[in-house]
């Protein structure tokens, strides 16, 4: 048997007037954690389509060997049956169907049409077993929180006889613990003899996990190495193609006066029994606040009942530059100067279908028309303006927002809170699944806004983000703030300590 | 990533007007060119009124997500309110006709509340004053016709502008938008965008214009043109305004696309939905007095059937059912097509079996070609 059981040779993937893949070699070797990483963009996702299933053979040029076998997939259907399983980013389960039904759904076992509820039940708890998921199996799939869904997800996977699991930014959702749970998991699964291909953004991750390393930029294989081969560095160096110095531009910023101010913000929502308890915090003009904690610690609820988006009950007062202010909606606290840029890009940030222009203006419309007529001139010249200065990387402005990548995308949203010209910048997690060049680039772009005056809260469950560029950090943990840290005196430690309730 | 095809993108853009074109082509050649001449495709717009009138607001209350059901029962409705006020009330025609789109307008304001205000589906909501209305229609004509109406009443839908009135309409509309199109361009240069080169502007003006003069030059043939048409024509280009270029229009495709993001960006859903009804209310009112003008009656069968073929002039003419998407224009290539169909069949004398079936099959086949050439290079 060759020591390799999948090589894809040559693979070469065109769209109209773009060339996704080139050329691209990928060998994976038998019971190995293999990373794959590189920029939004990179051919990443492509690839794994490719392998997949979802771009049919003869749509590419390019061998696919799994088991010194050529495969030529016409359908995922078909990849799944030779053993390759793909857990998406975005999880692809029935959120009102049971865990087991869930599992066994599109491999059913039955006779005659007639589900076999018991067997379905063992074979669903042998594979939740494996993945270490010890839970009622007869729940629905939504009582479970992401991470357990994402065990779900790989469990469906193993009950298909999955031996090339692929995970495409499975942490990307997930809180430190539930990362870290799940990369135990995986260990334990190549222990178990299982290949798993690893896509991620986070590097830290990739180098506790992975055995070897391929590196993808702008559709080539750059090269693959042995993770020992490697550092931190020299992976960005390979990724991006040149030396990052510092992937968190650190600029000393001067606060100034207390533009923004919480106080006793209480917010209850019996429909996900979540409680915001009491919060109350000061934020200076030009200045960084982070907000660190673990997935679910209520950090978004708090930024999104400001908008008036979540809670059914809130109760509380905000204070604007010393000014109470008590918005009724998203429109009201966007005309007080407050803007919010969700974790959730696809859900909450972009239409989708639009282009670049109607996103950026969709928060400014008012802005821009007189007497309810917008003047499009006006907003494409604000379109380009802030598409130039965030330097968004597209054909133009009229491309539709859902044909670009990650880090483009994000951008789109950040432009459309700059047209806004807010006094307070909130960042619910403004880098999440977005590659290492476009992260370094929002960063300067917050440090730039914290320059002209702005105030900025960033919500970040990445620790290496938090302590990179902000200036204070207040940790949550259900529903509370348990500490507050200067930059100076912080630590993952510490942050972690707070996070986990710790006072 | 991957790039849509630009030009594919363009090519389905003019997909239905293509079909339409073709549609037209086979009919005069199966009609021996009865079709195409003025006289019929003078009635042919005559004929798209109705739906056509329906069908763009349909387009914006689909671009949100939602629908209306009831458009032939409300139709219906206001139609017979007003006949019932002018002829057996002895109303003056300007007071029934008012009273009945106030009426249509009240309808909207019931839809918007229930959808908007209290979360109720608008396929249910809708679906209830279809039966609701339909009843009232009942009620109102007791089950007998109401006829004739006066002179006025019946103008809207049956009188036509005389040739000469129509030429100077048809002047002034190539006027207007020859305006409207340099008018454009010099904002634009005034702002230091690049323009299309100048010949080449003018001749897209032209072609344009010359389509207008041709319109009108066969409506001027035949009788001059009608008021209904020229009403929906009007609605047309104000319609297509609020949708393109206003903060309202411009909102309900934000809303259509991405709720969530729209609520968040400061869009104020429910508000733009109850206003959206009102207004739509208001257009079905107008539709229903031109039906009942044209018809000089109300009936009690008026407008049954009349929300689906509203809802497939709109899907053919590329809205789509998942919000979002969706033009003024593409209605009303969708309700020519629909009303293209029902006039050259007639002609033809195609058997009303084969029409129903044909028209379904074209409904199909128009949505497929749509979906087939959105996604997937």
């Amino acid at each position: 048997m060759s020591e390799y059981i999948l090589e894809m040779t040559g693979i070469t993937k065109e769209f109209p007037g773009v060339r996704a893949l080139d050329n691209v070699t990928f060998s994976v070797k038998r019971g190995e954690i293999h990373a794959l990483v590189g920029e939004n963009g990179a051919g990443k996702s492509t690839l794994m389509k490719v392998l997949s299933g979802v771009y049919p053979a003869g749509t590419y040029d390019g061998k696919i060997i799994i088991d010194e076998e050529e495969k030529r997939f016409k359908s995922i259907k078909e990849s799944e049956r030779a053993g390759v399983a793909i857990i998406y980013q975005e999880l692809a389960l029935v959120k009102q169907l049971s865990i087991t039904e869930n599992i066994c759904l599109g491999d059913e076992i039955a006779a005659n049409g007639v589900i076999d509820w018991d067997e379905s039940f063992v074979k669903a708890g042998k594979v939740l077993k494996q993945v270490g998921l010890y839970v009622n199996q007869s729940f629905p799939i939504s009582y479970l929180g992401v991470g357990e869904q994402q065990l779900v997800a790989i469990a469906k996977a193993l009950s298909k006889d999955a031996r090339i699991l692929v995970l495409d930014e499975p942490t990307a959702a997930l809180s430190g613990g539930e990362a870290e749970k799940l990369l135990e998991i995986l260990k334990k699964l190549r222990a178990d003899g299982v290949t798993c291909i690893y896509i991620s953004h986070r590097l830290k991750e990739v180098f506790e996990i992975a055995d070897r390393i391929t590196i993808l930029r702008d559709g080539k294989t750059v090269a693959t190495r042995e993770r020992k081969e490697l550092d931190e560095n020299k992976l960005i160096s390979l990724m991006v193609g040149r030396e990052l110095t510092n992937v968190y531009p650190r600029k000393p910023h001067t606060a100034g006066d207390v533009v923004f101010e919480v106080k006793d913000w209480t917010v209850y929502d019996p429909d996900i029994n979540k409680t915001i308890a009491d919060v109350s915090f000061k934020l200076r003009k030009g200045e960084i606040l982070g907000m660190a904690g673990l997935v679910g610690a209520g950090r978004t609820e708090l930024a999104m009942s400001l908008f008036r988006f979540w809670g059914r009950h809130v109760s509380g007062r905000l204070f604007l530059e010393g000014k109470e202010i008590s918005p009724r909606d998203a429109g009201d606290a966007i005309g007080f100067g407050i803007s919010l840029a969700s974790e959730d890009r696809k859900r909450y940030g972009l239409v989708l279908a639009e282009d670049i222009k109607r996103n950026i203006s969709l928060a400014s419309l008012k802005k821009i028309a007189s007497h309810a007529v917008v003047n499009e001139n006006e907003e494409i010249k604000s379109a380009e303006k802030y598409s130039a200065e965030l330097r968004i990387k597209a054909p133009s402005i009229e491309q539709a927002a859902e044909n670009l990548s990650g880090g483009n995308q994000q951008k789109v949203v950040l432009a459309k809170w700059l047209m806004t010209t807010p006094k307070v910048l909130i960042l619910d997690e403004p880098t999440r699944g977005i590659d290492v060049g476009a992260k370094v680039e929002i960063y300067n772009i917050i440090n730039e806004l914290v320059d002209r005056g702005v105030g900025i809260i960033v919500i970040s469950s990445e620790l290496s983000e938090v302590l990179g560029i902000c200036d204070r950090i207040l940790v949550m943990h259900e529903g509370k703030f348990t500490g507050e840290l200067k930059v100076e005196e912080a630590t993952q430690e510490k942050i972690m300590y707070y996070a986990t309730g710790g006072k | 990533m991957a790039m849509k095809g630009y030009s594919l993108e363009h090519i389905r853009k003019y997909t239905m007007l293509i079909a339409l074109v073709a549609i037209w082509l086979l009919f005069t050649v199966f009609t021996d060119g009865v079709f195409i001449s003025p006289r019929n495709l003078s009635n042919l717009f005559v004929q798209t009124v109705a739906v056509g009138i329906i069908a763009i607001g349909m387009t914006l209350v689909i671009i949100t997500r939602n629908i209306d059901l009831s458009v032939g029962s409300v139709a219906a409705f206001v139609g017979a309110l007003a006949a019932f006020l002018q002829v057996k009330m002895g109303w003056p025609t300007s007071f029934a006709i008012a009273v009945a789109l106030v009426g249509g307008l009240g309808i909207g304001f019931w839809h918007g509340f229930w959808i908007a205000y209290r979360m109720v589906p608008a396929f249910i909501v809708t679906l209830a004053s279809m039966m609701i209305f339909r009843g009232a229609v009942l009620g109102i004509t007791e089950g007998t016709t109401i006829a004739p109406l006066s002179q006025a009443f019946r103008a809207i839908g049956q009188r036509y502008l005389s040739p000469h009135l129509s030429i100077v309409v048809g002047a002034l509309a190539v006027i207007a938008y020859a305006f409207a199109h340099f008018y454009k361009r010099k904002r634009r240069t005034g702002y230091g965008f690049k323009v299309t080169p100048l010949p080449l502007d003018i001749l897209k003006a032209l072609l344009i214009s010359l389509v207008i003069a041709s319109f009108f030059g066969i409506m001027v043939h035949n009788r001059g043109i009608s008021y209904a048409v020229l009403l929906m024509l009007l609605l047309a280009v104000i319609f297509n305004f609020i949708s393109q270029q206003t903060v309202f229009g411009r909102q309900l495709y934000a809303i259509g696309g991405n709720p969530d993001a729209a609520e968040l960006s400061g869009v104020n859903i429910k508000k733009r939905i109850m206003t959206l009804f009102v207004v739509f209310g208001g257009i079905t009112a107008v539709s229903g007095l031109v039906l009942t003008a044209r018809l000089n009656a109300a009936t009690t069968s008026a407008g049954q059937g009349m929300e689906l073929d509203v809802i497939a002039a709109t899907v053919i003419g590329g809205t789509s059912l998942m919000g979002g998407e969706g033009t003024i224009f593409g209605a009303l290539v969708g309700a020519l097509i629909m009303a293209s169909l029902d006039n050259g069949m007639s002609l033809m004398n195609t058997n009303i079996t084969y029409q129903y079936i044909i028209k379904g099959m074209i409904l199909l086949l128009a949505v497929w070609v749509d979906i087939a050439t959105r996604k997937k290079a």
